[in-house]
């Protein structure tokens, strides 16, 4: 593997005495206090990796009481775990996940520049989404929220007895994380471009965070003035979702799916960035269709908005409204669609390793198919009235968050590790990780396909037991699941101090970020890089020389 | 840096992402207009619920715009629109590097500001003396009853958000006119002054969006 | 005085100019929803002028522009697509039903 390296470039002697986790200091202070995007993105990845599993307990406890038909918890307490899970996992973990944590380490280095735009603001995010993390977690110590995820009203704004008004203050506060590092990476990538990095030289990595952070900017204030409108209500009694007072309920539900569908792209389009890397990596061929890839991405932040509807079929909205909906939902199958295809036919003819990055990415590729597939029967009005609010939609999108994010998630952790950490972890390990967490995921989901066809109800505590059989199935496979979540926790954590250096490029990669030694020093290049050359110039020709 | 001039042109030096002050205030102010974006859709909620109140009930509507103070509304929209006068004044007094002059167009824009929000809390004590306010004292008989404590609801909170927004704006001007008074900005470089320029024509904007639709809903009527 | 440029003082005369139009013609009866469709034709306008003159729009990079204009083609969007269920939704009316309003339940302040 990494015989083709760099040229020119002596490539042992980088095991960087001077880099960005020494050069600032490494007492608290000098963490608490950096603007640099490499710490803060090291800080976002040690808070992520708690919310991941408190959501992530949330999910076991669930899954363990659905062994049996008669459930093992209340209720009020299963009410509460399915909510803990649905907000911790939505913006605690999925939301940030990519952007913030590889986002922020590589888009600057990426495009060959030294931070970001605004360092304060990207430190500001952090600290918001502690903030608002800390917030989550209190509302759930001292009592929890019974609303799910959505916050439907009026049952949220009127008649839920959890500590809704909290949960609503902690997710608003962790939206305005959520904008700030959306307005930093697009003012980035607009104005901090090295020369010669033209747009389309840029890695798709950056164009679909691009993408993301345009969604993120323009959704999320309707989510947080939505909420807002929540609490209000909530804590006078009178607001504009009461239908009571003439309100509509359904308004709420509009505002709300006006971000949270888009949010859905939020989540996968940085998925999509980091397959579109590894994939051309470890296939040593570049990436079909470039540009088909780019321009999807950005279609599908757009065409992202025009679909939220297609939550509310059931709800009440105009059957004409409905269909509208309906039509433009099947439209953004087709960019999705148009990826698939392009990592598909670069995977053709490759050179391919089943490296533990590639295994993830091709899980991706087949989990991603799946839940985009079984999306277009859910934009399917009719067969939408059979299946919502079943664990048929259940599956289907936690094939597109847990199957595709959380594998991209991997992916990438395992691609760019050893130039975070430059550390080589353990191969052997993470390839048995990434099979069980294919397996395991498989295992769990693919069984509420059929239950959910079968018509059992999602969020209820318990169940009919002609539905048990699928469910231990389901649960069996949470705990292979589990399993191959807790592993890369390990050898990951053991491969910090234990691995082997891993050099400036272990994959022989393109790309800028490849180009400084691992882990890279605190500006990232010591001379600012000129740009030649298209991205993923892999096999056909040498590696670039253009730094 | 250049300490050696009597009267010291400040031209800090780029932070260290950028290669030049002129890629730095590009960047700054590109931001401010990302940012007002994201502005738009924030208050894009609440019109849209404005919007859908007012469509399934004008009468009401109607009825509740009537109660409005539409006399201390437009004269705030002319102080609104007099301070985003003042403040394209201090940018233009900016560009030119008037020290003096910024200074004291910028103390104009924030007392101005000020005056807008006296004025605000003038009109929502009397909108409490006449118990107009949803939730806490509301009384209201007659058909429309319903319909105007909605109306009221997103009142106080279209008002109030911009409210805080027209406060944070103060506190941003008057920290740019203390700051041009210690001669921080020259005529190359006054970027923070420009950003927060867009931000107070930005607030100015909204307002002239809320005006209509609160205080003109109904005046044709009876 | 102070060097206040011409343009800026046009603009805000203009402004006032608009402010009192929109307010003289809110009292003026007008068939239909004409007088909510001036008033906001006039604030449009309003608006024009403080984007491009006072935050120099006219002037700003493509770019600058495309980002106003994103902020108001998503608004546009929520707008629109709302519009083809509120336009088009038949709602039944419930009627006097004694329904509860929000007041009969207490939150406690959570």
């Amino acid at each position: 593997m990494t015989t083709a390296t760099v040229t020119g470039k002596p490539e042992e002697p980088v095991v960087a005495t001077k880099n960005y986790l020494t050069e600032e200091g490494t007492t608290l202070r000098s963490w608490l206090l950096t603007r640099d995007h490499k710490r803060i993105a090291i800080l976002y990845t040690l808070s992520l990796t708690v919310f991941f599993f408190v959501g992530g307990a949330a999910a076991t406890l669930i899954r363990l009481n659905l062994v049996t038909p008669a459930g093992i918890f209340t209720p009020d307490i299963y009410n509460r775990l399915f909510t803990l899970h649905g907000i911790v996992m939505v913006w605690f973990f999925l939301i940030p996940s990519i952007p913030n944590t590889m986002g922020n380490f590589l888009i600057p280095l990426m495009i060959g520049a030294k931070d970001l735009a605004f360092p304060r603001l990207n430190l500001l995010s952090w600290y918001l989404y502690m903030g608002a993390g800390f917030l989550a977690l209190f509302a759930i110590l001292i009592g929890g929220v019974d609303t799910g995820w959505t916050f439907y009203t009026p049952f949220s704004s009127l008649y839920s007895n959890g500590y809704v008004v909290l949960a609503l203050a902690a997710v608003f506060a962790v939206g305005f994380s959520s904008i700030l590092t959306g307005l930093n990476f697009i003012v980035t990538t607009h104005r901090l471009r090295a020369p010669g990095m033209t747009w389309y030289r840029l890695p798709v990595f950056v164009w679909s965070n691009y993408a993301t952070s345009v969604i993120m900017v323009l959704a999320t204030p309707v989510l947080a003035i939505t909420l807002l409108l929540v609490a209000v209500e909530r804590l006078l009694r009178v607001g504009i979702f009461d239908p009571a007072l003439g309100g509509d309920p359904l308004l709420f539900q509009h505002l709300f799916w006006f971000y949270s569908h888009p949010a859905v792209y939020i989540m996968i389009l940085p998925g999509f960035g980091v397959i579109s890397e590894i994939v051309p990596c470890f296939a040593r061929k570049p990436l079909f269709g470039y540009k088909f890839v780019v321009w999807s991405s950005i279609a599908i932040s757009v065409i992202g908005f025009f679909v939220w509807a297609h939550h509310m079929f059931v709800a009440g909205i105009s059957l004409y409204a409905g269909l509208v909906f309906s039509l433009l939902s099947y439209v953004i199958a087709v960019p999705s669609a148009i990826k698939v295809f392009n990592w598909t036919a670069t995977l053709h003819k490759g050179w391919i390793s089943f490296d533990a990055p590639m295994l993830y990415a091709l899980g991706f590729i087949g989990l991603f198919t799946i839940g985009g597939l079984t999306g277009l029967f859910v934009a399917n009005l009719a067969f939408d009235v059979h299946v919502t609010d079943t664990y048929f939609v259940v599956a289907h999108f936690h094939y597109i968050m847990v199957g595709g994010m959380v594998s991209a998630y991997f992916g990438g952790l395992h691609y760019w590790w050893p130039k975070v950490t430059g550390r080589l972890y353990p191969e052997w390990w993470a390839r048995i990780a990434a099979l069980l967490i294919f397996f395991g995921f498989n295992l769990t989901f693919f069984p509420q396909f059929i239950l959910g066809y079968l018509g059992m109800e999602r969020r209820y505590y318990a169940y009919p037991p002609e539905f048990q059989a699928w469910n231990i199935f389901s649960s069996a496979g949470a705990s292979v699941l589990a399993v191959g979540y807790v592993l890369p926790f390990f050898y990951l954590g053991w491969s910090l101090f234990r691995g082997k250096r891993a050099g400036s490029n272990p994959w022989a990669a393109t790309g800028l970020e490849w180009k400084t030694p691992s882990p890279p020093p605190t500006h990232n290049f010591d001379r600012t890089p000129t740009v030649t050359r298209p991205p993923y110039q892999y096999r056909p020709e040498p590696e670039p020389q253009d730094v | 840096m250049s300490d050696a001039t009597p009267h010291p042109q400040p031209v800090p030096r780029p932070e260290p992402q950028y290669a030049t002050m002129d890629q730095q205030a590009e960047a700054a102010s590109f931001g401010m207009w990302v940012f007002l974006a994201t502005e738009v859709l924030f208050f894009g909620g609440m019109l849209l619920a404005y919007a859908w109140l007012r469509a399934s009930h004008p009468d009401g509507v109607a009825e509740a715009g009537r109660h409005t103070k539409v006399v201390i509304g437009s004269v705030n929209t002319l102080v609104l629109l007099t301070s985003s006068l003042t403040m394209a004044w201090a940018v233009h007094a900016a560009e030119h590097g008037r020290r003096t002059a910024l200074t004291r167009l910028l103390a104009v824009t924030a007392l101005l500001g000020l005056l807008f929000l006296g004025l605000k809390g003038y009109e929502y004590h009397g909108e409490w003396a006449e118990h107009l306010v949803p939730g806490l004292n509301f009384q209201e008989n007659g058909p429309h009853a319903r319909t105007i404590e909605l109306f009221y609801f997103l009142y106080f909170l279209l008002t109030g958000i911009h409210g805080i927004h027209v406060t944070i704006g103060i506190v941003l001007i008057a920290v740019m006119a203390v700051r041009a008074r210690r001669g921080a900005f020259s005529a190359g470089y006054f970027t923070p002054v420009e950003v927060t320029g867009l931000y107070w024509h930005f607030v100015d904007i909204v307002w002239i969006f809320l005006y209509p639709l609160i205080y003109l809903a109904g005046r044709s009527g009876p | 005085m102070m060097g206040l440029p011409r343009t800026c003082l046009i603009t805000w005369a203009a402004l006032v100019a608009l402010l009192a139009a929109t307010l003289g013609l809110a009292y003026v009866p007008m068939p239909g929803p004409l007088n909510i469709v001036l008033a906001l034709g006039i604030s449009v306008a309003k608006a024009l002028l403080v984007l491009a003159l006072f935050m120099k729009l006219f002037r700003a990079p493509a770019l600058t522009r495309a980002a106003a204009a994103a902020g108001l083609f998503w608004l546009a969007v929520l707008f629109a697509l709302s519009a083809t269920d509120y336009l088009t939704r038949k709602v039944e009316p419930a009627g006097d039903l004694p329904a509860p309003t929000g007041r009969e339940y207490q939150s406690g302040g959570r």
